[in-house]
């Protein structure tokens, strides 16, 4: 019982983690509808800079602090000198430009920090389990992603439904032209935009860093899940995402912790093992694929 | 007769013509540069047995993406699916060539028609994402098929028979698999040509320009467009049996989706919707993985040796320091991705000079 | 008395909380030329797309030649001789006149798995298609690229892509949109020439030339027919000058 209460909570953390990613990425296709595969890129940067700050500052908490506003600069730097260029072409181009922004981007951070990957250690206080019951206890830096994802996820409801960026973020989700016409500096909103997705790639890829260790390319992988999430989520909305990727999340880490117990009573231990983890991503990109059967543009999705 | 030559009155069609006869003649001149220190021989005729099953593939995905307009991002699944249909027979003793090909073909046709059939009722970036699923899952199954290799793939000892016409052994086999793979690359540009320009070809392109108007006059695209899908699918999986002789070797990252991005660079760069297109971009592609590096220490030496010329070598640095940069050519790589795509974005074959319509 | 060629009954078409169309009825007669007004909004290219099979309409009833196409989808129509030319142009940009006129040929002549051929060497194709060219006066652009052409020969493109279908009824969507006087003449007697040869459900703002080439008139408001009948007999329809020539008077 214990282990399926701590399995629950490793899906809704690792769902809060793969949230933060697709958010960034839905809001950018929706508004912009830019397909992003550098992405990815960008969750990686979070890693890196999180790591060199918290060495320079000796502080988990610090690093991460000037993370995120690093991953701001980067993000507005690339939309002002790439990305920018790629919002008249079509999604094909998009594909292609941001694929060799990747290449760019490993290749750079193999320059920098060098081929090895690093760690982040923690503090000691992240670093012990805290009882959620006095028989539970869970990693105390599990459940810190999770109070903060679920604070970022409630920062952003807040921000899209209840102030004035976020009314015209919604506007431009449904009619881009329209809010030019209005009077709004489209140019800026959409850089804001894709500063704002950068720097939530950036925060997911810090919290994940000390739990997946921080390499070169780490992002390419969980991309194309988050690319699932927004599909399944339904392109250019954020409660969709939301639910798509807690869905994503409790499949593959339930996944991952049954199937192989599941497996092994009719399959030898070795096949098992390695059975387990294809099973569940499988799973995945079925879902999405009888989503797409049943609801053509996601559970949520806006566009036709 | 004036057809056959008609290509020739162009400057594009001279440079078709001229790559295709140096890809054709290279068994015969290779011995030559490796005499002159250029390049060893049997290294040029291997890497460039490579390019040629890759221009296969590229060219199979260039009939739905550069003429059917079909951004399919799950191509390589077909040379995965090509390449663990000979593999899979041969681990199990059966090496007969005139056996195995048909079912890699056959295997691909059918996944194709499968995924093709389910997937092309949705449009745009879904589509791009329901094909990259498939070769996801396809790619998971891979991994997952322990008694084959899973992750670490599955070593072919016995390249495919072909009632002894073909050497499957010693020294005669690389120059006869390359001859094989060139006229196999020949083959298959001659009935893509045939294809594009009949009037299932029309009816393609028609619906890649129109698609509405094209069903305003009465014709189906979805049928049309599958059929290409499929078509497309069973060239790519007779590559992926080339290509799993070639290397002797079979493995889940054939299908992995950097490799379909791959293909798509290759006929994005070399010219969508063009009959050699894909041929310029997959040796273009290739040749700069292989020698970018290269290339780049040397243009670093030559701006390193004239900035020193020019500012003395205090200000420059050493050139060691400069080399080391070479190592990181992808990021050169990336920057040509972006460059062609924002700036030549008709690829190699727009360079050459104008298109015929449609 | 001729035949209804088409006969529309009660036809219903919502968006949401918006009718287009309004339990619409109308016919068209065999051999003749039937002009669709009304002003802005009415609900005319709502009526086409259902017509042609491209909207799916909510109730009602479409017949075409004595059989039931309401649910029939827009290619099969025009296998049975329903063909349409698009308001906003819509040719194959990147291909020439003379292909998209044969790409209609094409299509008309069966079904496109025809794999060996070369389609452009094909005089089956190219024959018909340069006679459908030479009848709206544009067999000299045969050769040129459609994105070539000027906004009046690309519309008489529409009109030449329609024709090749070899349609029992044309349905033709605004054919002298933005065209200026000169271009508008030659389509009108482009139009002209071919009444008594096609039956034609026609979509004009132009009040000259639907007057000109009409046989009868139907007049749409909010997406219902409010008169039908002969160009005279619509000129002194009350009902029709207040709600729509009325407010033309002045232009």
């Amino acid at each position: 019982m214990t282990l399926l209460i701590e399995q629950t909570l490793n899906g809704i953390q690792l769902g809060l983690l793969m949230f933060l990613l697709a958010a960034g990425l839905t809001l950018v296709f929706g508004i912009m509808d830019l397909v992003n595969l550098a992405h990815g890129s960008l969750y990686m940067f979070g890693a890196y800079f999180c790591a060199s700050f918290s060495a320079w500052t000796d502080s988990f908490v610090l690093g991460a602090l000037l993370a995120l506003p690093a991953a701001l600069l980067l993000g507005v730097v690339v939309e002002i000198v790439v990305v920018r260029k790629l919002y008249r072409r079509d999604h094909l181009d998009h594909v292609l430009a941001t694929f060799g922004l990747i290449l760019i981007a490993n290749d750079l951070v193999r320059a920098v920090w060098g081929p090895d990957g690093r760690r982040i250690p923690l503090p000691a206080w992240l670093n012990q389990p805290i009882f959620l019951t006095p028989d539970l206890p869970y990693p105390t830096y599990r459940f810190a992603v999770i109070v903060v994802g679920a604070a970022v996820a409630l920062f952003l409801y807040w921000l899209v439904t209840r102030t004035r960026t976020g009314m015209w973020i919604r506007a431009g989700a449904s009619n881009r032209t329209m809010i030019g016409a209005l009077g709004i500096n489209v140019e800026a909103l959409f850089t804001l935009v894709f500063g704002l997705g950068a720097v939530l790639a950036a925060l997911a890829g810090l919290m994940a860093a000390p739990i997946v260790t921080v390499s070169i390319g780490m992002g390419d992988n969980i991309l194309i899940l988050a690319f699932v999430i927004i599909v399944i989520g339904g392109i250019g909305s954020i409660k969709g995402a939301f639910i798509a990727a807690m869905i994503v999340g409790m499949i593959d880490t339930l996944g991952r912790a049954m199937l192989p117990d599941l497996l092994k009573s009719f399959l030898s231990v070795t096949a098992a093992n390695t059975a387990a983890p294809a099973l569940s991503s499988m799973a995945i990109y079925l879902l999405m694929a009888g989503v797409l059967v049943w609801r053509p543009t996601g559970l949520f999705g806006a566009r036709s | 007769m004036g057809g056959f030559l008609t290509p020739l009155m162009t400057w594009r069609g001279r440079i078709a013509a001229i790559v295709l006869v140096l890809l054709g003649l290279l068994p015969w001149y290779a011995p030559w540069l490796d005499a002159a220190g250029i390049i060893s021989q049997k290294f040029a005729l291997t890497l460039m047995t490579r390019v040629l099953i890759l221009a296969i593939a590229a060219v199979s995905l260039n009939l739905i993406l550069g003429y059917g307009g079909i951004v399919s991002f799950g191509h390589a699944v077909y040379i995965g699916l090509g390449g663990y249909a000979v593999g899979i027979l041969a681990h199990h003793g059966i090496t007969n060539g005139f056996l195995q090909f048909p079912v890699a073909i056959g295997l691909s046709a059918l996944f194709a028609l499968a995924i093709g059939a389910l997937s092309l009722r949705t449009r745009g970036v879904y589509f791009i994402m329901i094909t990259l699923a498939f070769a996801q899952l396809l790619y998971y199954v891979g991994v997952g098929l322990e008694a084959y290799g899973g992750d670490d793939g599955l070593t072919i000892n016995r390249r495919s028979d072909f009632a002894g016409l073909l050497p499957t052994r010693g020294p005669d086999k690389t120059v006869a698999f390359y001859i094989v793979s060139f006229v196999v690359l020949l083959l298959v540009l001659g009935l893509v040509h045939r294809l594009v320009n009949s009037r299932f070809g029309m009816a393609l392109r028609g619906a890649r320009s129109n698609e509405p108007r094209m069903q305003a006059l009465g014709i189906a695209t979805f049928h049309y467009r599958l059929t290409a899908f499929v078509i497309a699918g069973a060239l790519c999986g007779l590559a992926g049996a080339l290509l799993a002789n070639h290397t002797e070797f079979i493995s889940p990252a054939m299908m992995h989706w950097t490799r379909s991005g791959d293909l798509i660079v290759m006929v994005v760069l070399g010219g969508m919707g063009s009959l050699l297109g894909p041929v310029y971009g997959a040796i273009a592609f290739l040749l700069l993985e292989e020698f970018l590096p290269g290339l780049l220490r040397i243009a670093l030496t030559w701006l390193h040796d004239a900035l020193v010329a020019l500012l003395g070598s205090g200000a420059v640095g050493t050139l060691d320091a400069w080399l080391r940069l070479a190592e990181y050519w992808q990021i050169a790589l990336g920057a040509i991705l972006i460059l062609v795509v924002l700036y030549a974005r008709g690829g190699i074959d727009s360079l050459l000079g104008k298109a015929r319509h449609g | 008395m001729a035949d209804a060629m088409l006969k529309v009954d009660g036809l219903v078409k919502r968006f949401g909380g918006l009718i287009a169309t309004d339990s619409l009825s109308l016919d068209v007669r065999e051999g003749e030329v039937h002009a669709l007004i009304g002003p802005n909004g009415a609900g005319k290219t709502t009526l086409l797309a259902q017509l042609s099979g491209f909207l799916r309409p909510d109730a009602g009833r479409i017949e075409f030649a004595g059989r039931d196409i309401t649910l029939l989808p827009a290619a099969a129509r025009v296998r049975l001789g329903l063909a349409r030319s698009f308001q906003i142009t819509s040719v194959l940009r990147d291909f020439t006149a003379l292909d998209n006129v044969a790409l209609a040929e094409q299509a008309r002549q069966g079904h496109s798995f025809r794999f060996w051929r070369p389609a452009r060497a094909d005089r089956s194709l190219r024959g018909p298609a340069g006679v459908a060219l030479e009848a709206v006066g544009l067999a000299h652009r045969a050769n040129d690229a459609a994105a070539s052409l000027s906004h009046g020969e690309q519309r008489q493109l529409e009109v030449a892509m329609a024709l090749a279908c070899d349609p029992r009824l044309l349905l033709l969507d605004e054919p002298m949109a933005g065209m200026g006087p000169e271009e508008s003449a030659r389509m009108v007697d482009l139009l002209r020439g071919l009444r008594g040869q096609r039956t034609m459900l026609l979509i004009e703002h132009d009040m000259d030339a639907v007057f000109a080439l009409a046989d009868r008139i139907t007049v749409l408001v909010y997406g219902r027919a409010i008169a039908t009948g002969t160009p005279a007999e619509i000129r002194a329809n009350p009902e029709v000058r207040t709600a729509y020539l009325g407010e033309a008077e002045g232009g």
